[in-house]
């Protein structure tokens, strides 16, 4: 008998601009001219936080951060083509994703100086708090991509990962589940190509994390990360499938991460210069910035605008977080069930007593 | 009124729930089309559709997450994990997510899931099939802890736990599940989480235990009664909250207790009873606290398992000796 192929495979890669900011124009997404001036202002926006973040946490103001520099596109692309009443499920280096659904930069600061309320994330995002442990935000937002299938929402649900979740059991079974019951949930991996020190080789000796999908029953595509246009047009048609009930995708995003793991690592101690510099080249915001020239819907004057808008907008965070009352001490107990158990009130009691009467601040 | 084992009543508590609100569904492996290996949901798949009673793939941590992600969703599933030795793969699920999102979200998200499985030894099950692992769940926080130890309570504490706001832990002792009848009544009727239930009624010592320890306790407690010695038995139902106030009072009544359960000594939860009764009642006791309780090894296999587990026998022993110090 010979043998028989049951099933083949092909791996897309998408890629709209060059790295000289070239548009192929019959791929780049039906977007109009002031939603690509938001893109731009939305990653100038997003590197803004991010140097700063990195800056107050060199000067003691903030505790450790994830920075994001070099995943603006990755970030600011896919979170650009959800709708507001979709959900999304950060795993921790999505600031800029968060920033374009709405999450004030405050918040996000306030989460990485370690106050709890920077999670308390607003009731018109239909968005969940960051998620530290690797890849287990994974199979949740698959189970709310099967609820909303089960209500009949007409809603996609987003979940973010890394290359390092990757190889984690719940990407696995979370994928798998998502295959299984088609539920409506679009997959971004950011794959920037580094868990901490460990390289992608590492991960996986598959060629791209997009073809895992395949074993799952769905489609994974690879698109450049740094191409605000590909991540775009690749996440807002895998939205759409998953709205109109077609089921999940893997949206593989290849990008770099230029800086350490977190403010608490460093990279040099495991990465080459060469490395980076050449990734530094493929800077996603200049790309972009250059295919507006060309278009002619950017200037100097235009940019210099932006910028300070964006750094204003951080100031104005920075300035705010810093600012914000501090926390109560019993916001400790409050919120560990519906209603506290007899323990936990003697313990806030106890608490309360060894701490002068009332709280803390009193 | 009709006499359920505890397999028909936690049925009929889930069947109830069911046609009450839309909202609650199943899911786990098994429980579908093969009304679950325990037959616990027997005739569900067919009442309620597929919809409703998942049949999932074999994947305990993505039954735990999909479940924690359909009730911050808004619906309230009941995940099924088919033995207590497999929801270890499920813990991350747990412990940083059910128990948390409430107050890393400071409100915003809640997670009011059920998360059910058989445990415990006694029915000469393989390997990973014997465990009594509720100490794990207890020292979590964020998520509270349900054993039932007869049909009626099975039902009444299920029905409460499935509309319970915070995750709920719902250990069922596989060892009961056939092994006794009771009247179930029909009617709807809940059992407040937290509460625990004064079984017996004694002056000279109080025995404390829950799931399927409450049989050899009670035949214990009736051995004893024969040697004049009057037991006062609780069966605690909820682990966590614990109900510390109904164990102090007793105890300050009996002065004596012994606490009893099927897991490991060490760090099992006899010790945090104990240590509550010291903070609240030491100057009541007349004697040390003892426990009777599993040993800190391996769940032996069904051969020996018999020498493990906590019997009438060795809970009498105990009495013995603290009614004797």
């Amino acid at each position: 008998m010979p043998r028989t192929t049951l099933d083949t495979f092909s791996v897309e890669r998408l890629q709209v601009l060059d790295e000289q900011g070239q548009c192929d124009d019959a791929l780049r997404p039906a977007l109009a001219e002031n939603d690509i001036k938001k893109l731009f202002q939305y990653m100038v926006l997003a590197r803004t936080f991010d140097d700063k973040a990195f800056k107050l946490q060199r000067e003691g103001r903030l505790g450790t951060y994830a920075s994001i520099l070099g995943q603006e596109a990755a970030q600011v692309g896919s979170a650009f083509a959800l709708q507001p009443g979709d959900w999304m499920f950060p795993a921790f280096r999505e600031p800029g994703a968060s920033i374009v659904r709405g999450l004030p930069p405050r918040m996000i600061l306030q989460y990485w100086a370690g106050d709890e309320r920077g999670s308390l994330i607003p009731n018109e995002l239909n968005d969940f708090p960051i998620t530290i442990p690797v890849g287990t935000q994974i199979p949740i937002a698959v189970g709310a991509a099967m609820g909303a299938k089960y209500l009949a929402d007409p809603i996609a649900v987003m979940a973010y990962m890394g290359d390092g979740a990757t190889s984690k059991g719940d990407f696995h079974e979370g994928l798998n589940f998502a295959g299984v019951f088609s539920a409506p949930v679009v997959f971004v991996c950011q794959n920037n190509q580094w868990a901490i020190s460990v390289p992608l080789k590492r991960q996986t000796a598959a060629k791209t994390i997009a073809q895992k999908a395949f074993a799952y029953g769905f489609t994974g595509i690879q698109v450049d990360g740094n191409d605000v246009f590909a991540v775009y047009h690749a996440v807002d048609e895998a939205l759409r499938r998953a709205r109109e009930g077609k089921g999940p995708t893997l949206v593989e995003c290849m990008t770099y991460r230029l800086g350490d793991h977190t403010t608490a690592d460093d990279a040099s101690r495991y990465r080459n210069d060469a490395e980076v510099a050449e990734w530094k080249q493929k800077d996603p915001i200049e790309r972009l910035r250059k295919y507006m020239e060309r278009q002619g819907l950017w200037n100097k004057s235009y940019d210099q605008s932006v910028r300070s808008e964006a750094k204003a907008k951080v100031e104005q965070a920075v300035h705010e977080e810093e600012n914000f009352p501090p926390p109560d001490p019993q916001d400790i107990f409050l919120f560990t069930y519906q209603d506290l158990t007899t323990e936990l009130n003697e313990q806030m009691e106890t608490f309360r007593k060894a701490n002068g009467k009332g709280t803390i601040n009193d | 009124m009709a006499k359920l084992t505890m397999v028909e009543a936690i049925n009929l508590a889930l069947k109830q729930e069911m046609e009450r609100d839309s909202r609650v569904l199943l899911l786990g492996e098994d429980v579908g089309r093969n009304g679950g290996v325990f037959r616990v949901t027997q005739g569900l798949f067919d009442r309620f559709g597929e919809a409703r009673v998942i049949d999932t793939p074999l994947s305990e941590s993505a039954i735990v997450g999909a479940a924690i992600g359909m009730a911050v969703y808004g619906l309230r599933p009941v995940a099924e994990i088919q033995f207590e030795g497999f929801i270890y793969a499920s813990m991350e699920q747990l412990a940083d997510h059910a128990g948390r999102i409430r107050t890393r979200s400071r409100g915003r998200y809640h997670c009011p899931l059920v998360v059910r499985f058989p445990y415990g030894g006694g029915i000469r099950a393989p390997e990973h099939h014997s465990d009594s692992n509720e100490a794990y769940f207890v020292h979590t926080p964020g998520i509270k802890v349900v054993v039932p130890s007869t049909p009626y309570e099975a039902k009444g504490l299920l029905i409460a736990a499935i509309r319970d706001p915070d995750p709920v832990i719902f250990m069922e002792p596989k060892k009961v599940y056939r092994a006794l009848r009771e009247e179930v009544p029909e009617e709807e009727y809940l059992i407040p989480l937290g509460e625990s239930r004064m079984v017996t009624e004694g002056t000279d010592i109080t025995l404390i235990t829950w799931g399927a320890m409450l049989q050899p306790t009670l035949q214990a407690a009736a051995l004893m009664e024969k040697q004049g010695i009057d037991a006062e038995v609780i069966d605690l139902r909820t682990l966590s909250p614990l109900d510390t106030d109904s164990i102090v009072e007793s105890v300050k009544k009996t002065h004596r207790a012994v606490v009893v359960h099927e897991a490991p000594a060490s760090c099992g939860l006899g010790a945090e009873i104990i240590a509550r009764l010291n903070e609240k009642a030491l100057l009541h006791l007349e004697a040390p606290v003892e426990r009777v309780t599993g040993f800190d090894t391996i769940m032996p296999l069904p051969k020996l398992e018999q020498y493990y587990l906590p019997n009438a026998e060795r809970v009498v022993k105990a009495i013995h000796r603290v009614v004797t110090f």
